[in-house]
């Protein structure tokens, strides 16, 4: 992009950006070691820091640690994860196929669930949950993540389902098929198909979501890594932390690969292509 | 419904809490973001990896690890982070921004080779063809998803509620505990003000979208 904007640049230009590029890098390394330097005089890399990971205190062993985190924290994390993904995948694709109906008052239960639940914060569905209907912690994770990502994953397949040139719909009618038949063998396939990468970045938004939990007293991996810190002492916040942090990015960057790599593998073939969206968590 | 009539005045105050958070972590946002984009298409790969790093770790965190660093692991580095507004808009508008760079960057690449080409071609010199060529077209794609992106932060505003900062949630958990038998009308107070900011937020995304659509 940036190569058409100038012409090809010649050695004047060159030297310049080489002498940029080292003075960046000299001003980005600095800005590391002066953090660097900053956190080890606050004593951040002694060893008395970290050994919560290898060595910890209070007659405990390292497995028992990794175990509360890695086990029963990302655990935690992606059981809620898990059950709500597919509640919020198959009643998103309802939703989905109940707002293409054609009378408008057939439509407009599901364009009211759409819009309420995409407008509103996942945090305030789990505490309707959670105190409205009093349901316990993990139920209002779960049923927080389901509302919320259903809406948004609905609205998904509907772009997908726009964005099929018109052709196909007509050429299953042409051969006879009802609409019902048109949308769930012709349509719908298409459209998860080419949504298949938003999809997927969607359900690492709602896995990040997850991380709401700890708000609302789910015992996950935030949760974890607050009460191994209370436990060890708070000296140990930033060892856990990073630790804990490194799991969620792992786990995230993953899935958005996985995500990118589909979209690749899809493209190839499939005629419409759609970009994946920017997706934030909330974001309509 | 009583409840919301009679505790009104706690709930404005929750709502306007949560607007400010949203404009002044909003700005910041904005700013920041455009600073990361500007650095990300950048000729000098220093900065263009810092940017990349930044969004990428930003995009792959979960907001709610964001706040818990600022306010329980910060302070072990000797970085008090007063708690409450600032801490809020410091993590907002930190988690914002990767967000906004994102939005802004598929806006410029949006714009076809084509026009670039084209405006190098009648002989407009680089700072004619971005301020007269590039810039307008990505503009128009850009506002859509940028509102998209504040209407999510408006909505991301309510973690600040698990981190001492009262605003429109907060204050919600606040008087469902004073009112216990009256919770649910409590809690669609909430809701209502809430979808006070994200509805018309997001028709005016979708009007945008509409006006600014033409064919490449």
């Amino acid at each position: 992009m940036s190569s058409v904007l100038y012409d090809a640049p010649g050695p004047l230009t060159r030297r310049r950006e080489r002498i940029g590029s080292i003075l960046g890098g000299l001003v980005v390394l600095a800005l590391v070691g002066l953090a660097l330097w900053y956190a080890a005089g606050r004593g951040v890399f002694e060893a008395d820091r970290w050994d919560v990971l290898y060595d910890p205190p209070k007659n405990q062993t390292a497995e028992d640690v990794w175990t509360s985190m890695v086990v029963r924290g990302l655990g935690a994390t992606l059981r809620a994860a898990a059950l709500a993904a597919p509640l919020a995948l198959v009643l998103g694709l309802i939703l989905a196929l109940w707002r293409t109906a054609q009378r408008r008052w057939i439509r407009l239960p599901a364009v009211v669930v759409i819009e309420l639940f995409r407008g509103l914060p996942v945090l305030l569905m789990m505490f309707f949950a959670l105190l409205g209907f009093g349901w316990d912690a993990f139920n209002a994770v779960v049923f927080g993540l389901t509302v919320y990502n259903m809406a948004i994953i609905s609205e998904i397949l509907r772009a997908g389902l726009a964005s099929l040139p018109k052709g196909q719909a007509e050429a299953a009618y042409a051969v006879g098929l009802t609409r019902t038949q048109t949308l769930l063998s012709i349509l719908l396939p298409q459209a998860v198909r080419t949504m298949l990468p938003s999809l997927i970045s969607q359900l690492v938004v709602l896995l990040k979501d997850s991380s709401l939990g700890f708000i609302v007293g789910y015992a996950e991996l935030l949760k974890s890594i607050q009460n191994n810190a209370q436990f060890f002492g708070n000296e140990y916040f930033i060892a856990l932390f990073v630790i804990g942090a490194s799991i969620y990015l792992i786990v995230n960057i993953a899935l958005s690969r996985l995500a990118v790599w589909i979209q690749r593998r899809t493209t190839r073939t499939a005629a419409p292509v759609v970009p994946v969206a920017v997706t934030m968590p909330g974001s309509i | 419904m009583d409840v919301i009539v009679d505790n009104f005045p706690a709930y404005l105050a929750g709502f306007s809490m949560t607007l400010r958070l949203t404009v002044v972590s909003g700005v910041i946002a904005l700013i920041w973001g455009l600073v990361l984009a500007a650095l990300r298409v950048s000729p000098i790969t220093p900065l263009r990896a810092f940017s990349t790093v930044y969004v990428e770790l930003l995009r792959n965190t979960p907001l709610t690890l964001v706040f818990f660093f600022l306010v329980f692991v910060a302070p072990q580095f000797g970085l008090l982070a007063p708690l409450g507004f600032w801490t809020a808009v410091i993590a907002l508008s930190a988690y914002t921004s990767a967000f906004v760079c994102e939005a802004v960057r598929s806006g410029i690449n949006s714009v076809g080779l084509g026009q670039a080409e084209a405006a190098r071609a009648i002989g407009l010199t680089f700072g004619q063809t971005l301020s007269m060529v590039i810039l307008p077209q990505a503009v128009r794609t850009v506002i859509p998803p940028l509102i998209n992106v504040f209407i999510a932060l408006a909505k991301n505003t309510s973690v600040a509620s698990g981190f001492a900062t009262v605003e429109l949630m907060a204050a919600g958990r606040r008087l469902g505990t004073q009112n216990p038998a009256e919770i649910i009308p409590v809690l669609i107070g909430v809701a209502c003000f809430y979808l006070l900011i994200t509805i018309p937020a997001g028709i005016s995304a979708g009007v945008i979208e509409r006006k600014v659509a033409f064919a490449r």
